[in-house]
C-alpha cells in the first residue's frame, strides 16, 4: 500500500526542487507568502505557549511541526470557501482570514473567539474528534444543491479516522459527490497513541479506495507538495467530480496540549529525521536566489509586532458578560430560561 | 466510613494519605491483582497512564494485554467491551471526559443497558465505564459536562459518583464486582482536592447507599461529588447563624438511596438539592419525586434546588457562573428557611 501511496514531495529536506515541472509555478512571491505565513503562525503559536505557562492563556494545544500542512493548504482556498478546523488548525485559520486576537480569546475561555470575522466561514475548533467532517460534508453538498463553485475543507487527525464521524462523512461525501476536500494531518500521534496502535492500514491515504474517492499522500512538511496537491482537490472538487482524501504526513514537535507531557510516551529519538519545515522553506528560497536577509527580519518584526498587538487586544477585551452564559442558546428565550437568568443576576447584585 | 472498615474483614489493613485520583489508582491496582478477568481499556490509559493520571504505572505493572491503549473511539471501546463482557471478562472502560461519552451513547442506552434483560439473564455486561466530569478546572469547550441524568435515566444501569478518595475506591472496586454495568463519573476538581486515609487493600463502599456527612436538624442539603464539597461550605456558614444544616453524600446516583433521604428530610422537614447539572430533566427533580413520596407530610416548606443553568456548559470565562456556588446555596437554603 506504501508503494501505491508514495509521499508526494517537490522539494527535498535539503530545500531542492525535486519535480522541475513545477518550476515555474513556484515564483519568488508565492515562496514569501508561504514563508510569512509560516513564521507568523508559529509566532502566534509559541507565544500563546508562553501566555499559558504565565497563567495568561488556558490549556492551549500547539500546532508547532504542521505550518506546512496548514498553510499550504489554507492558501489554496477561495475566500468564499468552507472551513471546518479542529482546536490545532490556527495555523490554517489564520491563514484563511480568522481574527487572531479572537483566537487567543477562544483560548482564554471566550466565546466570542468562536465567532468568524464577518463573510468568514470559519465554523468553531471542533473539540470531539471526527465531529467536524460530516458538517464540511453538509456545508459542501449546500453550495452544491445552490449551484456555486464553492468548496469546503474539513481538517482532521490521525486519531479521527478511527470515530465513526470519519467513515460517515466520507461517505455520504462519495455517494452524494459533494465538493469537499478531507485533509487529513497524520502527525504520527493521538495524545499518547502512535499511529501504528491507531490503524492497521500502512497509510491514511488508501482509505479513499473503500469510498471510491481519489487519496493522495503527500508531504506534509512541504509546503508547496501541499498547496498544489489541495489546489488539484479543489479543483476535482469544483468541477463536479466530489471529494478527495488528503493525507499530508507531518510531525507534532511538541506535546498534545500544555497539559501533556511528550517524554512519557514518546523517545527523544522520534522524530528526529523531521526536518523543519520553515526552516526547509528557507534553504529553498536561499537554493533559488529568493531570499533576502533584510526582508526575512522585515517579516519577523512585522510579526512579532502584530502578535503582540493581539495579546495586548485579547487581555484588554472587555470582560465576559454574565447575559453571555443565557443569550444565544434559543433565538427567543424560553420563559423557564429567563426565569432562570433574572434569578441569578438578581442574586449577582444581592452578593 | 469507619463502620464500614470495621464490618470488612480487612479492618486491620494499612491505610495510605491518598487523593481521589490516587484512590483510584490503588482501587484499579487492587483489582488487577485479585482479578484476572480484568482488563482496562482507554485511550491513553496505558503507557501515559491516563490523561488525568488515573491509570499510571499499571501498564509497566500489568502489561499490554491488561491495560489496552485503544484506537481513538468511544464507540468501539464500549462496543468491544460488552463482546468482551459477555465472553469471560470484566472490562473497565476509561472515557477520557464524559464530554466525549456521546458517541458511544448508542452502545450504552441500546445494548450495554439492557442485554441482560433482553436475553433473560443468559448474556450479562459486567463492565464498568469510568468517566471524568464536571466543570471548575478552567478546561477547553465540552470537557466539562455534567449530564449524569441522561445516564440515570437509562434503565439497566447504575450510576455511582464518588465525592472523595475513599469513596472513590470502595465504590470503583464495588461496581467491578457487581454483576451489572456500571458508570462511575469521578470530578475532575475532586481528583485532588483533598487527602484521605484509604486502605491499600480491598474494601468495597456498597452501591446504592448515600452517606450522612454531617449531621444537622434544620434542613438537609443532597448533593453529590463536587457539589459536597459546595453544600458543606454552605453549611458552615449557616452554622454561625445557628442553622444546622444535614448534608447527604448520594454516592450512588442510580439505584438512589431512598431511605436516607427519607429519614432526613422527615427529621429536618426542609430540604435543598444542589447539582452541577442542567435544572431540566436534572436528577434533582427525582430527589424532589422520592421526597414527595416518602415524606410529603413532613415538610415545612417547598423544596429548592440550586442547579446548573439550562444551558450548554459555557466556555471557562464564565464557568464559575454555571456551576452552583456556595452563595446560591446559602440563598436557596435562606429560601426555604424563611417560607
Amino acid at each position: 500500500m506504501e508503494q501505491d501511496y508514495p509521499i508526494k514531495r517537490i522539494i527535498d529536506n535539503e530545500g531542492f526542487l525535486l519535480d522541475s515541472s513545477y518550476e515555474s509555478q513556484i515564483s519568488e512571491k508565492l515562496a514569501k507568502e508561504f514563508y510569512y505565513h509560516m513564521v507568523r503562525v508559529r509566532t502566534f503559536d509559541r507565544k500563546a505557549i508562553n501566555l499559558q505557562r504565565q497563567g495568561r492563556l488556558g490549556t492551549y494545544a500547539p500546532f508547532e511541526g504542521q505550518e506546512a500542512s496548514q498553510v499550504g493548504s489554507a492558501l489554496a482556498l477561495e475566500s468564499a470557501d468552507w472551513i471546518f478546523p479542529t482546536y490545532r488548525d490556527h495555523g490554517a485559520t489564520l491563514t484563511f482570514g480568522a481574527d487572531m486576537v479572537r483566537t487567543y480569546l477562544y483560548w482564554n475561555g471566550r466565546v466570542e473567539g468562536c465567532v468568524p470575522p464577518e463573510g468568514k466561514n470559519i465554523f468553531p475548533p471542533a473539540v470531539p474528534i471526527a465531529t467536524q467532517i460530516p458538517h464540511a460534508v453538509g456545508a459542501a453538498w449546500a453550495e452544491k444543491m445552490k449551484g456555486t463553485t464553492n468548496s469546503a475543507i474539513t481538517y482532521f487527525g490521525d486519531g479521527a479516522t478511527s470515530e465513526g464521524d470519519f467513515h460517515e462523512g466520507l461517505n455520504f461525501a462519495s455517494v452524494f459527490k459533494v465538493p469537499v476536500v478531507f485533509f487529513n494531518q497524520n502527525n504520527g500521534y493521538a495524545i499518547s497513541v502512535p499511529l501504528d496502535r491507531q490503524m492497521n492500514s500502512a497509510t491514511i491515504a488508501q482509505k479513499s479506495i473503500a469510498y471510491g474517492i481519489p487519496g493522495v499522500r503527500i508531504d506534509g512538511n512541504d509546503c508547496f507538495a501541499v498547496y498544489f496537491e489541495t489546489k488539484k482537490a479543489f479543483e476535482h472538487a469544483r468541477s463536479g467530480k466530489g471529494p478527495t482524501l488528503i493525507e499530508a504526513v507531518t510531525w507534532r514537535t511538541g506535546a498534545h496540549t500544555t497539559a501533556d507531557d511528550p517524554t512519557k510516551y514518546r523517545s527523544d529519538d522520534e522524530g528526529k529525521d523531521f526536518v523543519d519545515p520553515i526552516d526547509r522553506l528557507e534553504m529553498f528560497m536561499k537554493n533559488y536566489g529568493y531570499w533576502d536577509d533584510e526582508w526575512a527580519s522585515g517579516i519577523r518584526e512585522k510579526t512579532d509586532l502584530e502578535i503582540e498587538a493581539a495579546v495586548e487586544a485579547m487581555e484588554s477585551f472587555p470582560a465576559a458578560e454574565v447575559r453571555d452564559l443565557f443569550n444565544n442558546v434559543f433565538e427567543n428565550m424560553p420563559t423557564q430560561l429567563i426565569e432562570q437568568k433574572d434569578i441569578y443576576l438578581a442574586h449577582l447584585r444581592r452578593v | 466510613m469507619a463502620m464500614e472498615l470495621k464490618e470488612s474483614s480487612h479492618s486491620k489493613q494499612t491505610t495510605e494519605l491518598m487523593t481521589m485520583v490516587q484512590a483510584i489508582n490503588n482501587g484499579l491496582r487492587t483489582m488487577l491483582e485479585e482479578d484476572e478477568r480484568i482488563i482496562l481499556l482507554g485511550e491513553d490509559i496505558g503507557k501515559n497512564g491516563g490523561v488525568f493520571r488515573a491509570t499510571e504505572g499499571l501498564y509497566d505493572v500489568f502489561g499490554d494485554n491488561r491495560v489496552i491503549d485503544t484506537p481513538l473511539s468511544e464507540a468501539g471501546i464500549i462496543g468491544t467491551s460488552i463482546g468482551l463482557s459477555v465472553n469471560g471478562f470484566r472490562p473497565v472502560a476509561e472515557i477520557q471526559f464524559l464530554g466525549f461519552i456521546y458517541p458511544a451513547y448508542e452502545q450504552i442506552m441500546t445494548h450495554v443497558s439492557r442485554i441482560r434483560m433482553r436475553t433473560m439473564g443468559h448474556f450479562t455486561v459486567p463492565m464498568v465505564i469510568r468517566a471524568p466530569y464536571g466543570a471548575g478546572i478552567r478546561a477547553p469547550d465540552i470537557h466539562s459536562d455534567s449530564t449524569e441524568a441522561l445516564f440515570t435515566h437509562m434503565p439497566g444501569l447504575k450510576v455511582v459518583c464518588p465525592s472523595g478518595p475513599y469513596d472513590a475506591k470502595g465504590l470503583l472496586i464495588a461496581a467491578m464486582e457487581d454483576p451489572d454495568p456500571v458508570l462511575v463519573l469521578e470530578n475532575m476538581r475532586s481528583y485532588r482536592a483533598q487527602r484521605e486515609e484509604v486502605p491499600v487493600g480491598k474494601y468495597a463502599v456498597e452501591i446504592g447507599k448515600g452517606k450522612l456527612v454531617r449531621e444537622g436538624t434544620d434542613i438537609t442539603i443532597i448533593a453529590w461529588g463536587a457539589m459536597i464539597a459546595i453544600a458543606e461550605k454552605a453549611a458552615d456558614h449557616m452554622e454561625k447563624k445557628g442553622v444546622l444544616c444535614e448534608v447527604i453524600d448520594l454516592r450512588t446516583l442510580y439505584p438512589i438511596d431512598r431511605e436516607i433521604i427519607a429519614e432526613s428530610v422527615q427529621k429536618t422537614t426542609r430540604a435543598v438539592i444542589v447539582h452541577e447539572a442542567h435544572s431540566t430533566g436534572g436528577l434533582g427533580n427525582d430527589i424532589v419525586s422520592i421526597i414527595n413520596d416518602t415524606s410529603f407530610l413532613y415538610l415545612r416548606a417547598p423544596i429548592e434546588r440550586v442547579t446548573g443553568f439550562d444551558v450548554p456548559v459555557p466556555l471557562f470565562a464564565l464557568e464559575d457562573h454555571y456551576t452552583p456556588t456556595v452563595a446560591r446555596v446559602i440563598e436557596g437554603i435562606e429560601r426555604v428557611l424563611d417560607f
